[in-house]
Parts: structure tokens; C-alpha cells; sequence
């Protein structure tokens, strides 16, 4: 028998992490797939390249982005020292612009002067919005109608930023659908238009891409929290929708085997009601949007609606890799429910003065949990992967106020 | 030999081409289904390609997607699609039909699992969108253990390399995506196909049918010239759409009857298979 693959070494050349990810898409779409595998490895080893992502990320974005020690919270909570990576202070509010400054700089060297994105929330047509209008390219957004009612800032903001936002109506008329749509655009128009995928799923080579875009993320800890404590955190903990922050704050800790890694997802209602969005714990695997992962879906195979007060967990899906680390037991998976990531929510603007974002409080909950359970000088490391501005009015209306 | 090779080489000694229509199973009711499987081949239809609906079709564009979203709401299933292909198969022995869908139901039901009741219904081939061929080399060599044929998509795109590699472990025939974009989608390269098929052809050794975009009689006579099958979808979902429930079976045969005659009328001369 072989040795066992090493989670750190993977994905193979096909994009398989162990039996998860591939390319999983109808013929019309693998020359486009092939055509960027080859444009991103010439870039991954390009020194060039990775001089102007770090430039972009630095005095674009922001980085690196500091850690915060929530002292008071920690205290409140009394166990475990609680230490926040601040993804929330980024340009835009959240740790997406990582990758989508990557991605644009790549559809710059492919020559694709047309970028498209699909977008749930909006966060990452924002920041896919965001990275056009730096580098000057054509911006098409695509966004389940539903969505675009629940999210009229997002969309505003997309709009100043130049782009158009394309409603679509079918399926369910949310995240799922529009990337369904934006993957029948790209297969219109592959000559001129670089796909901008949002999180570490969909076919190779976007979830390793993604991921080693917002690899930078955990690669900054790796260096700043033996700063502030004297060696590297006990559990590493983020929240997992498609898993483009936690992959990205994972992926530098995987060869440390004495680094817990937490990924938590959206439990909605409750994990027994069958409203929510936790795939790597209540789903099962199977192939939709270009990879094999854990999906949740009926006895039939169809993908099924979920739910999260979250509107960036609230995905059928999550990325290969996610799956791997859940198989190989490498990482472990929790879920949180929408009223104790609320609850942390809270927590985190009393305590701390830091409003988090919805998908980031999941993270902050499961170590609001874990925390009293553990000795004063064990260090969490929570990603705060986006603050909490777009979610005002989610919040509110759980408080009974409308503005 | 299977029921797809017999037909193309039946239709290649008469001098015609295959006509190939494709209808999702279960739009718009599970119980319209066969009978329009039936009039479709009364109509002149060679070989059915029968749409297993799926809830994220997509290669698909809006029109067969609305297909698959009236079957699912119905209640339609991979299960009970075997079920209308065995059901069809009881009055009809002759008439290839060929499962084309994505990968989810497949993997749900267990690929195994399905080879085994795919066969047993009576299905002929099989066409996995979203499995490529450096996907599926298993679960096609399971198919043809089966008596199935593996049926493989390739574009405008496709280097020579992946035609070697679909003739590999593809069999029955090729499904050439006509154009760039998804089903249903207006903008047809004839030129492109024509000057594209022969060529094809040699390296694939198989019969090639073109898809995606064939809309009327016209375009399909002007494919029937250089193809070996013409492919029709969407326009057919937009007859069942615009049809009255009595008059579907009627009407779907009277369009599917009209794409056959422009096919036969044309000239025997050229393009037939080596």
C-alpha cells in the first residue's frame, strides 16, 4: 500500500482531492478550463505575478490584516483566549476581494477584457464589481431575483461600481441559479469573458485557485500569532459555505497536525428540520456545479433549497477540499444555528465593538462555545472573514425593527 | 451489435440520415410521455434521446431547463424515468432510446445500480452531460459490459486529443454541440459545422449526430448533408409548450413528421460513414 496522500500535497494534476473535486462539466466548457489550468500554473509560478498580487493585496486591499485579541469577550466567556483575524477591515468589508484581485489580474494576462461573477448576498459581485472597475474590465453580475429583493445596498453598490447586474429567474431564483446562468455565459462568450467564481467549489482548477488566493490569509497568521503568543493557536475556527475563507485560513495549517481545524457550518432552524445549509454534515456526495463534494439533496438527486440567515452560507454545496479534510479527519465540521449565530453577533458588538458579519458570527458562536471548555491559556483563532454593515437590516428584522 | 449500431447501419444502407428528437420525461405529466415517444417515432424518429430531468441542468438554456422543472414538480424521477422506457419498450422493440442528463441522479442512485436498471428498461445508451470522458472511463466500461453505448459530446472546441479520447471509450455515436453556447441558443455556425463534421468522423470512427441550435426543416435538411444524425430539443419542448394537453402526441408528430421529410428530400449523394 502507498502512503497516504498528504492533505497539504493535494490536489492531483486533475484536481482530485482523494475521491472529491475533478471537472465534472459538459465538453463545451473544457477548452475554457484548460485554457485557464494552463494560464494559472504559468502564473502560480510566476515571480512576477505574485510581486503585483502582493502589491494589489498591500495597497489595495489593505493587508496584511491585523489580529485582535477580544480580551473582554474571552473574559465574559471565561475559558480559552479568543484572537479574531481581521478579514472585516479589507477594502470592501470581507476576505472575498482576496481572490477576486487574483482572478482579475489573471483575466488581465488571458487578455479577457469581460469579467462575470455570480453572487448570492452580493458580497462577491461587490468585490467582483470592485476589482473591474480598478482594472478598467466589462462587469456582468449575476443574481437570483429573490436575492436582488433581499439585497437592494448590494446591488446599488454594484451598479455605482459600474457593473451590470443581470436578475435571474429560474430554479429557485438564488445563489444556485446564478451560477447555473453565469456558467451559461461563460460557455457563450469564452473568447472574451474570464469567469470569476467566488469560493473554493466548482470545477478545477477554481477550487485550488481560490484557495491559494486566499491561502494569504493563514499564511499572515502563521507569522502573527506566534508574535502576539509565543507559538501557533490551539483550534483554528471559521465558517464554511462554499469554504473560500476557512480553505484560506486552513490551508497553512494542515501540515500542523497539533493545529485543531473547526469548520462550521449554517445549522439554519436546526439540523433536524431540515432547513438549513450544513452539506458536509447532513449531505451527501455527489456532482453538481462542476465537482464532486458533499451535496445536500433528495433520494432522487436533486439538489435541494436551503436555508441560512446567512445569505453567504446558504448554499447546497462546499468545496472539495472541505470534503476531503472532513473524510481524511483532518478537519473537523460543526454546525451553528441562525439564533446562536445571532447570539454571537450581539456578543461580538457589546464586547468587543466589532460588528461581524452574519457568516463570520457562525465561527464566533462555536467558539463562544468551545471556548469556556478550555484552560485560560489555550489561543482560538476565529477568521473574521467580513464585518457586518450588509447585514443591518437581516439583524433588525429579527428585533422587530424596520427602517 | 446494439440497437444504435443496427440503426445507423440500417439508415446508412437506405441512403438516409438519423433523426434524433429530443422530449424531457415527465414534461409536462409522466403520463404523457410514452405516447409521445410513440408519436415521435411514427412521425420518423430513429432514435430518442430522453431527457432525465435534473434541478441544476446547466448545459441546458431556459427552455429545456422549464422542461425539467415541469417534470420535477410532477413529481418525475430517474426511477420512474427507467419505468417509461420499460413501459415504452413494451410496444416498441425496435426504436433506440438513449438517457441523456447530469450526474447527480446517476451517483445518487449508484452507478451500478443504474447500469443494471438501465438495461433492464431497455435503454440503449446513455449521455452524461457533465461526465467527461476523464471522468467516466469506469462507469462507461460498465455500460458497454451492459450492452450500452457510452454516448460522448464534442465542440467546435474539442482538440484532437479529446476525440481520440472519447472514440476510445465512447460507442453508438458522437453528439456534436453545434455551436458555443447551451441548448435552445439561436446562433447556429452552419459553415462551421459543415467544413468541421468529416473530419470528425474519420477521427471518431462513429456516426456523428449535430445538436444545439437545429430549430426548423431548413437547417435541419442543410446539417442532414454532412451529419449522420440530426439532433432536435428545444424547438420540440416549445411544440409541447404551445400545444393544447389533448393535442400534445398530434402535434409533436406533425413537426417531427415535417424535420423528416425535409431530411429525405434531400439528394442520396455524399456524407454517409466510411
Amino acid at each position: 500500500m502507498g502512503k497516504p496522500d498528504l492533505p497539504c500535497s493535494l490536489p492531483d494534476a486533475r484536481g482530485h482531492f482523494g475521491p472529491y473535486g475533478g471537472v465534472f462539466v459538459a465538453e463545451t466548457l473544457i477548452p475554457a478550463l484548460e485554457e485557464l489550468r494552463l494560464a494559472y500554473e504559468a502564473c502560480r509560478e510566476d515571480a512576477q505575478f505574485q510581486a503585483e498580487f502582493s502589491y494589489e493585496l498591500a495597497h489595495y486591499v489593505g493587508r496584511p490584516s491585523p489580529i485582535y485579541h477580544a480580551r473582554r469577550w474571552s473574559g465574559h466567556l471565561g475559558g480559552a483566549q479568543i484572537y479574531l483575524k481581521r478579514e472585516d477591515l479589507n477594502h470592501t468589508g470581507a476576505h472575498k476581494i482576496n481572490n477576486c484581485i487574483g482572478q482579475a489580474l489573471l483575466a488581465r494576462r488571458m487578455c479577457k477584457p469581460r469579467v462575470i461573477a455570480e453572487t448570492g448576498a452580493g458580497q462577491h459581485g461587490v468585490a467582483t464589481a470592485t476589482v473591474a472597475a480598478r482594472y478598467g474590465m466589462e462587469c456582468v453580475v449575476y443574481m437570483g431575483s429573490e436575492d436582488i429583493k433581499r439585497q437592494a445596498a448590494n446591488v446599488y453598490r454594484m451598479k455605482l461600481l459600474g457593473a451590470a447586474v443581470v436578475p435571474v429567474e429560474s430554479g429557485s431564483r438564488t445563489l444556485k441559479d446564478a451560477l447555473n446562468e453565469a456558467m451559461r455565459d461563460w460557455v457563450t462568450n469564452i473568447g472574451n469573458t474570464f469567469y470569476i467564481i467566488g469560493t473554493v467549489a466548482g470545477p478545477h482548477p477554481y477550487p485550488v485557485m481560490v484557495r491559494d488566493f486566499q491561502s494569504v490569509i493563514g499564511e499572515e497568521c502563521v507569522r502573527q500569532v506566534p508574535e502576539m503568543v509565543g507559538r501557533q493557536p490551539d483550534v483554528v475556527i471559521a465558517c464554511v459555505g462554499g469554504g473560500s475563507n476557512a480553505m484560506g485560513i486552513f490551508h497553512a495549517y494542515l501540515g500542523m497536525p497539533e493545529v485543531r481545524l473547526v469548520g462550521v457550518e449554517a445549522a439554519g432552524l436546526g439540523l433536524d428540520t431540515g432547513r438549513h445549509a450544513a452539506s458536509l454534515l447532513a449531505g451527501r456526495p455527489g456532482v453538481l456545479h462542476g465537482n464532486r463534494t458533499y451535496l445536500l439533496q433528495d433520494d432522487d438527486g436533486q439538489i435541494i433549497e436551503t436555508h441560512s440567515i446567512s445569505a453567504g452560507l446558504d448554499y447546497p454545496g462546499v468545496g472539495p477540499e472541505h470534503a476531503w479534510l472532513k473524510d481524511s479527519g483532518r478537519a473537523e465540521y460543526v454546525a451553528i444555528t441562525d439564533d446562536e449565530a445571532l447570539q454571537a453577533f450581539h456578543a461580538l458588538c457589546r464586547f468587543e465593538g466589532i460588528i461581524p458579519a452574519l457568516e463570520s458570527s457562525h465561527a464566533l458562536a462555536h467558539a463562544a462555545k468551545l471556548a469556556p471548555t478550555l484552560p485560560r491559556e489555550r489561543v482560538l483563532l476565529v477568521n473574521l472573514s467580513g464585518r457586518g454593515d450588509k447585514d443591518m437590516h437581516t439583524v433588525a428584522e429579527k428585533s422587530g425593527i424596520r427602517f | 451489435m446494439s440497437r444504435i449500431s443496427a440503426t445507423f447501419q440500417r439508415l446508412r444502407s437506405q441512403g438516409r440520415k438519423a433523426l434524433i428528437p429530443f422530449i424531457t420525461a415527465g414534461d409536462p405529466d409522466a403520463a404523457a410521455t410514452v405516447p409521445l415517444m410513440h408519436a415521435l417515432v411514427a412521425g420518423g424518429a430513429d432514435i430518442i434521446e430522453l431527457g432525465v430531468p435534473f434541478s441544476d441542468p446547466m448545459a441546458d438554456g431556459p427552455t429545456i431547463q422549464r422542461a425539467s422543472e415541469r417534470a420535477l414538480r410532477q413529481g418525475m424521477s430517474l426511477r420512474k424515468v427507467l419505468a417509461l422506457v420499460a413501459e415504452f419498450r413494451g410496444r416498441d422493440a425496435d426504436t433506440p432510446v438513449v438517457l441523456m442528463g447530469y450526474a447527480n441522479p446517476v451517483e445518487a442512485m449508484g452507478q451500478e445500480q443504474f447500469v443494471q436498471q438501465a438495461s433492464t428498461a431497455g435503454a440503449d445508451g446513455v449521455l452524461v452531460v457533465d461526465y467527461p470522458p476523464e471522468e467516466c472511463a469506469d462507469f462507461a466500461a460498465r455500460l458497454r459490459a451492459a450492452g450500452m453505448d457510452p454516448i460522448f459530446l464534442l465542440a467546435p472546441t474539442s482538440t484532437d486529443a479529446r476525440m481520440a479520447q472519447v472514440a476510445e471509450i465512447g460507442s453508438g455515436y458522437i453528439y456534436y454541440v453545434s455551436l458555443r453556447g447551451v441548448t435552445g441558443a439561436g446562433h447556429l455556425d452552419l459553415g462551421e459545422v459543415v467544413a468541421r463534421i468529416p473530419a470528425i468522423r474519420e477521427r471518431v470512427g462513429m456516426p456523428v449526430g449535430v445538436g444545439f441550435g437545429i430549430r426548423d426543416a431548413d437547417s435541419a435538411r442543410r446539417i442532414g448533408t454532412v451529419a449522420d444524425a440530426v439532433v432536435i430539443g428545444s424547438r420540440i419542448i416549445e411544440e409541447i409548450e404551445s400545444s393544447p394537453r389533448d393535442e400534445l402526441a398530434q402535434r409533436v408528430g406533425a413537426f417531427i413528421r415535417g424535420i423528416r421529410a425535409a431530411l429525405d428530400e434531400r439528394p442520396m449523394a455524399g456524407g454517409a460513414p466510411s
